[in-house]
């Protein structure tokens, strides 16, 4: 039992329904299993919650609505009024990241954002649809990002590929934020928690720094969606203004 | 129950915010896009290092690609390296002067919306 134990096991992918899909592994995992779970409580959340619409509303009303005006009024600040087509995008984006993190961090629960390639997966698809909006919005002169304006000639072998290295670094940068800052968090929750009893009366600091440790975890939990939805609305922005 | 009151008066509410909200506008001008003030040093000091450590890992990836493809090991890795490390430096700078993620050098909101216009005239051409 002592594997059982190892800070790393609440990480492991296991399968819950074993499929096979030619020579492809397509098992239902636990990690599915939560993103499930995450997408069908978000439903639940905003269409049972906003069924009554009621002019005063009760709290889930209150929850959903509250989410809402927060993601539009972040699209709005940082994409403005032409960022209104992509709301719906970012709106769910937010949320099912947000979820993700809350409920990896219920006792025996599992983290998919904990996991680079959810992360990256998500990262990637933004990344490509962005470049894919910005080309469609702007066609060639898109490609005029990658030179700003301004710059010498001659500069321009040198400085094009350093542009086209920043830009590709921001898929990377998105996904390991939020992998490495799920992952770090939940490793050390169970490294602290694993001291509390060989310390025995001592355990006591180690317990009342998890204690600590789990609210700046749910804080962070909400952050790192945060940071991740005004990431993806700055790359919207920049995609559609285009300087 | 505020449910029962007339909507006259509900009208009358959100002319009041809409207002409110404009003045507010008007008096602290459009909300930047700078998004680092918000969040603590420990936190920038961190990003930053994540912006400098992914440019320099996706130049060596470039780079090692190349080679692979062009078989011009070792060359190539070191140059892109070097350009990696460029690319974070100014993933770094762009980000500690409030530029947010933009590629390309802005630094004023009223560069920007010059900019827009030149680039509209562009389009229209």
């Amino acid at each position: 039992m002592a594997e059982a134990h190892s800070p790393i096991t609440q990480f492991e992918i296991k399968a819950l329904i074993p499929l096979k899909l030619g020579g492809l592994d397509v098992s239902f995992t636990n990690s599915a299993a939560m993103m499930t779970l995450a997408v069908v409580a978000v439903g639940m959340l905003m269409v049972l919650s906003m069924r009554g619409h009621a002019l005063v509303p009760n709290r889930m009303q209150s929850i959903a609505e509250m989410s809402y005006i927060f993601i539009a009024n972040l699209v709005r600040d940082t994409v403005g009024p032409e960022g209104r087509p992509y709301f719906p995008f970012i709106f769910s984006l937010f949320m099912f990241i947000l979820f993700g993190n809350i409920f990896g961090m219920v006792p025996y629960s599992f983290t998919f954002t904990s996991h680079i390639i959810v992360t990256f997966a998500l990262a990637g698809f933004i990344f490509v649809g962005v470049t894919l909006l910005g080309i469609y919005k702007h066609k060639l002169h898109f490609l005029s990002f990658f030179l700003p304006p301004g710059v010498p000639v001659w500069m321009a072998p040198l400085l094009i590929p350093i542009e086209i290295i920043s830009y590709l670094s921001r898929p990377v940068s998105l996904s390991v934020r939020l992998f490495a800052n799920m992952m770090a968090g939940h490793l050390l929750l169970k490294v602290f928690a694993s001291f509390i009893i060989p310390l025995g009366l001592l355990g006591i600091m180690p317990l009342a720094f998890l204690v600590a440790l789990t609210g700046l975890e749910v804080v962070i939990a909400f952050l790192q969606a945060f940071i991740f939805t005004i990431l993806t609305c700055l790359y919207v922005s920049d995609a559609i203004h285009l300087h | 129950m505020s449910d029962q009151q007339p909507p006259e008066k509900l009208n009358d509410l959100e002319a009041r915010i809409s207002q409110a909200k404009r003045a507010e506008q008007k008096r602290y001008g459009q909300t930047s896009k700078n998004d680092s003030s918000q969040q603590s040093g420990i936190g920038q000091a961190l990003r930053m290092g994540l912006e400098m450590v992914s440019a320099v890992a996706v130049g060596a990836l470039i780079g090692w690609a190349l080679d692979q493809w062009l078989d011009t090991k070792p060359w190539l890795l070191l140059v892109f390296i070097f350009l990696g490390t460029a690319a974070g430096m100014l993933n770094v700078y762009r980000l500690a002067n409030g530029f947010g993620y933009a590629v390309g050098y802005q630094k004023t909101d009223q560069d920007q919306d010059t900019v827009k216009d030149s680039d509209n005239h562009k389009g229209k051409e």
